[in-house]
């Protein structure tokens, strides 16, 4: 079963993302209210996420499935002290489809290992987050019109945020992607991706600050700058302002310009900047639904 | 006369002799091969003098043959050791471990987060090459190198 689950990004091929794509344009024109009649999906969150739950739990409605599941670990089994192997063999009897959410890093490739059915990565800890990946791509392609020739900002914390990790990886199948790495000292972007890169020819550059460039942005993504990442907490006092965006920034941006941020924001955008036809982030969260129900459809064979 | 009393580790009749093992990593070579649970004869030497790795140790097991895969899972912790087949008291196979590409089940993930240190799963890692071999977990993508290396 475990070609047929979702667990990291890089399951899929440059071919196979661009498949979900077109698989979820085509579920934003024209709804499928039947398309899961018949089917279970079980939403097991073993912690919170109450966004992505009720993104899955949208896109199955509005395919007509039914949903089971808990939506944290205070929930019988888990506080039980059930295996996360007996849990899965059991739902597996439940469900057509398991999407599961974890803390614990692994965790997901592991219930794809014992699973009857196709197994969701729908956040295993600060691991992988797959289907974020896949909706932030649609929401490029889609304000963009391609995914070539992009210049794309990553801003705050490249260093933690396994949302820019799983976006460069996927971007990087891309012609000509630009990336700029916007971000404090203390949270540059691992040596790791930035030699992934290297060894694909793709450019980068690193900058401490982007008011200067912002006007060469295809794509601004933006992420959270924590107090608890910083060793030294004036550093943080030092550089928090630096990395939020405000509307009067936007003044010589590109037209095509749009600024996404995986949510929920806490101070990063400023709310001004939601009145700008270049805020994206909501329509992003959005596009979540059509991109959950095209990987759903494929992963069970639908589509 | 004078009975000269040797106390360097003496030749096996029949078995395999292990060479080229660096003294540090002696004992883990020992877990990894599990000779705590043998009952044949075996002979240890350690602090021996190696141009190559500065001190190496020697594993002698007497009427032993080990399996491929077995031997292999030692060039983690030892890449250079060199295993010699022991019939009569003479020589008559060498070769070296081959570093395998999985390693299953010996190490542990150094990620405290990682699943394979909450529930009861074999870990399996893809081994990363160098002069000090790295793994790679399969489960939480995290590496552990050398010295976060822990055998089971
Ligand atoms: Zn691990």
């Amino acid at each position: 079963m475990k070609s047929r689950s979702l667990v990291s990004i890089n399951d899929y091929s440059k071919d196979e993302i661009l498949n979900i794509l077109d698989l979820a344009a085509g579920f934003e024109a024209s709804p499928e209210p039947h398309l899961l009649n018949g089917k279970v999906v079980a939403t097991l969150f073993y912690e919170p996420s109450t966004r992505t739950r009720l993104s899955f739990e949208s896109a199955v409605s509005r395919l007509g499935g039914k949903i089971v599941g808990f939506s944290d670990s205070s929930s019988s089994s888990v506080t039980k002290g059930e295996s996360l192997k007996d849990t899965i063999m059991t739902v597996s009897n439940y469900s057509d489809l398991i999407v599961m959410r974890h803390p614990l890093e692994g965790s997901a490739l592991y219930a794809s290992e014992v699973a009857k059915v196709p197994v969701i990565n729908a956040g295993d800890g600060a691991n992988q987050h797959p289907t974020q990946t896949l909706l932030d791509l649609y929401s490029i392609k889609k304000t963009q019109g391609s995914l070539e020739n992009l210049n794309i900002f990553l801003v705050g914390d490249l260093k933690y945020g396994r949302t820019v990790h799983s976006l460069l990886m996927a971007m990087s199948h891309f012609k000509n992607t630009t990336f700029n790495f916007i971000s404090p000292q203390e949270l540059q972007m691992p040596d790791e991706y930035k030699l992934y890169l290297d060894n694909l020819g793709l450019k980068y550059y690193e900058h401490s600050d982007f008011t200067d460039i912002i006007s060469r942005a295809d794509i601004i993504y933006m992420t959270r700058v924590q107090r608890e990442r910083f060793s030294d907490p004036m550093e943080y006092e030092k550089v928090k302002n630096i990395y939020v965006l405000r509307y009067s920034m936007l003044e010589n941006t590109k037209d095509n310009l749009r600024i996404l941020h995986p949510l929920p924001r806490v101070n990063e955008i400023h709310p001004d900047v939601d009145k700008s036809d270049k805020a994206y982030y909501f329509t992003q969260a959005l596009n979540g639904v059509y991109t959950r129900q095209a990987i759903m459809a494929s992963i069970l064979g639908l589509k | 006369m004078k009975e000269v009393k040797h106390l360097s580790v003496s030749g096996i009749e029949n078995g395999t002799v292990i060479d080229h093992i660096p003294a540090k990593n002696l004992f883990k070579v020992i877990s990894i091969l599990a000779l705590e649970k043998f009952d044949n004869q075996i002979t240890f030497g350690t602090n021996l003098e190696s141009k190559k790795l500065g001190k190496k140790a020697i594993i002698k097991v007497a009427g032993k043959t080990f399996v491929d895969d077995d031997v292999n899972k030692i060039a983690l912790v030892a890449p250079e050791a060199k295993l010699n087949i022991i019939k009569d008291y003479k020589v008559v196979e060498k070769y070296n471990v081959v570093v395998p590409e999985e390693i299953v089940g010996i190490a542990k993930c150094v990620n405290p987060k990682c699943i394979t240190n909450h529930e009861q799963i074999k870990t399996k890692f893809t081994v990363i090459p160098g002069d000090e071999i790295a793994l790679k977990c399969i489960y939480c993508e995290k590496i552990t190198d050398q010295e976060h290396l822990n055998i089971m």
